[in-house]
């Protein structure tokens, strides 16, 4: 069962650099004829993704990999939605959750168990799904009476345990990660590395965009080559790890 | 291959299939869905709103009351000075400059704070996909607070000056909808080109800066002396007086209402096109 399809999908972002953002350049532009308003409508156009198809299923790991720039971010964000394409189509069939940046929404103002709620709420979960949850993260944070008072008060291992465990706590089917997620907190850190790998294991697809082949080859059975906004190779991860490196040779780019 | 069966069970059997095409021909089926799934997110855009509040007077001993004292002292200060400079009763001025204030300041906050609409969530929207007007909703949630704390000051007002407004006090419910309305349509294409341009949050302060003036607030309509073209034109003048006129116990005009409706057709016309047409830009301009 297909759970992600990018269909012939193409992004490309405008260029917005210094004056043509501003109304100014384009009113100017506008009046002053013909041959300056080709000026002003020849914007930088660079396109993250060109005719970009990709089919993933249950059971899907799948490792994306390119160098920087090749693409990999924005085919994440096109695939939770957050940017529509220009062109082409985007199909989703299940729960999909970005994991970009895992502290989006942590509010210092508010207490430890709103952070949670908040969370929750962000990502469209009713509040008794959020109840029936809060017990296990509650534990998970060994944070206690703390999560009544307002974040800014935790010290910032603190901060990484609720973070860590928010992020982690709503199960999604699709999981996107842009890099593999590490807590710093050293105590901290088995205890999350396995709750993350439970957390990714659940999932019923994941696709993983890193630089790092070990944990790619450790977590991903598939792979996706990228480069210059489009998919050069499919296929298992070893494969798609050599074909980047082939691609490396010739270019400056380090593989790790 | 594992497929999950915790207890994200329930979550799982409403399976989510959504599909996101790109060009337009979807474009008026996608900026209606946008609208009613950011209502379905009230509890998300509710919390969101209050916090906003709380946030800034956090820790302050009057809390969101700050804001109701320092309006009832500019009320005050306003209403003694303006009485006795156009030599008028302070028993009928101050409880029109204060709702005409009130109002106002409702008003204008949706258009200068309309800037960071969309910019000012760059976190969110470059992370996750929620409905754009969920955005909308918790500024517009957060005003109407803001309002609600103010009407205080208003009671205060009708009850030292023994004025009753009467059952044409409940002309203001509808009005202060269409308000919250026009308010919230502005608010959206105001957010959406200062996401593209830049410069358009400085314009529409220094704009709303010369509209309060023009407006009667602080001056009341006769003052003008037959220019009252001046007024017809003002689409400010209408709005804040649907809200004002019954709540100091007067009918608004015909010509009022008719204005509002106008106003509000051709907000309603300006936001569905760019929404429908510029909605999937937004998370490529903040």
């Amino acid at each position: 069962m297909p759970t992600l399809a990018l269909e012939d999908v193409s992004v490309s972002f405008p260029i917005y650099h210094g004056g043509s953002r501003s109304l100014k350049k384009s009113l100017v532009f506008r009046g002053s004829g013909g041959q300056l308003a080709t000026d002003a409508n020849d914007r930088i156009m660079v396109e993250a993704l060109r005719h970009v198809t990709l089919q993933t299923e249950v059971g899907d790991r799948v490792a994306l990999i390119g160098s920087n720039g090749a693409g990999k971010t924005t085919l994440l964000r096109v695939a939770a939605g957050i940017y529509e394409p220009i062109s082409g189509a985007v199909r989703t069939h299940g729960r999909i959750s970005p994991m970009f940046d895992i502290s989006l929404g942590i509010d210092g103002e508010i207490s430890g168990y709103d952070n949670i709620l908040m969370r929750g709420l962000i990502l469209g979960l009713s509040p008794d799904d959020i109840e029936s949850r809060m017990a296990d993260i509650v534990a998970f944070t060994e944070l206690g009476d703390y999560l009544d008072l307002p974040v800014r008060t935790y010290s910032s291992g603190m901060v990484t345990r609720l973070t860590f465990a928010v992020a982690t706590c709503f199960q999604p089917e699709i999981l996107l990660m842009d890099e593999w997620i590490m807590a710093g907190d050293a105590a901290f850190l088995e205890k999350a590395q396995h709750r993350i790998e439970g957390f990714v294991e659940k999932a019923s697809t994941l696709v993983l965009a890193s630089h790092n082949a070990d944990i790619l080859k450790r977590w991903c059975n598939k792979g996706i080559f990228m480069q210059q906004g489009e998919v050069k190779f499919t296929g298992d991860v070893d494969g798609a790890l050599e074909a980047y490196a082939a691609a490396v040779v010739s270019s400056p780019h380090p593989v790790h | 291959m594992t497929i999950s069966l915790n207890k994200a069970g329930k979550a799982r059997n409403q399976q989510s299939v959504s599909v996101i095409e790109g060009g337009l021909a979807n474009a008026p089926a996608m900026a209606a869905k946008d609208i009613v799934m950011g209502i379905r997110m009230w509890r998300l855009w509710g919390r969101q709103g209050w916090n906003d509040i709380l946030q800034r007077y956090r820790r302050s001993l009057l809390g969101p009351f700050w804001l109701t004292a320092s309006m009832a002292i500019m009320v005050v200060a306003l209403g003694v000075l303006y009485a006795e400079l156009f030599k008028i009763k302070v028993d009928t001025l101050l409880p029109y400059l204060c709702l005409g204030l009130i109002v106002w300041t409702l008003l204008s906050s949706f258009l200068t704070e309309a800037g960071s609409l969309f910019t000012g969530s760059e976190a969110y929207i470059k992370q996750i996909r929620l409905p754009y007007s969920v955005y909308v909703y918790r500024s517009c949630w957060s005003k109407l607070i803001i309002f609600a704390h103010n009407v205080v000051i208003y009671i205060g007002v009708i009850l030292y000056f023994d004025i009753w407004p009467g059952a044409a006090a409940l002309l203001a419910i509808p009005g202060l909808a269409v308000v919250l309305l026009n308010g919230l349509l502005l608010s959206l294409c105001i957010g959406m080109v200062s996401a593209r341009f830049r410069d358009i949050p400085q314009i529409v302060t220094s704009l709303v800066q010369i509209a309060f003036f023009v407006t009667p607030i602080f001056w009341t309509p006769e003052l003008l002396r037959g220019r009252s073209f001046a007024l017809d034109f003002n689409p400010f003048y209408h709005l804040v007086e649907i809200v004002r006129a019954p709540l100091l116990g007067t009918v608004p005009s015909a010509k009022n209402y008719l204005a509002v409706a106008l106003i509000t057709l051709v907000n309603l016309i300006v936001a569905g096109a760019f929404f429908t047409r510029f909605r999937a830009r937004i998370s490529y301009w903040v």
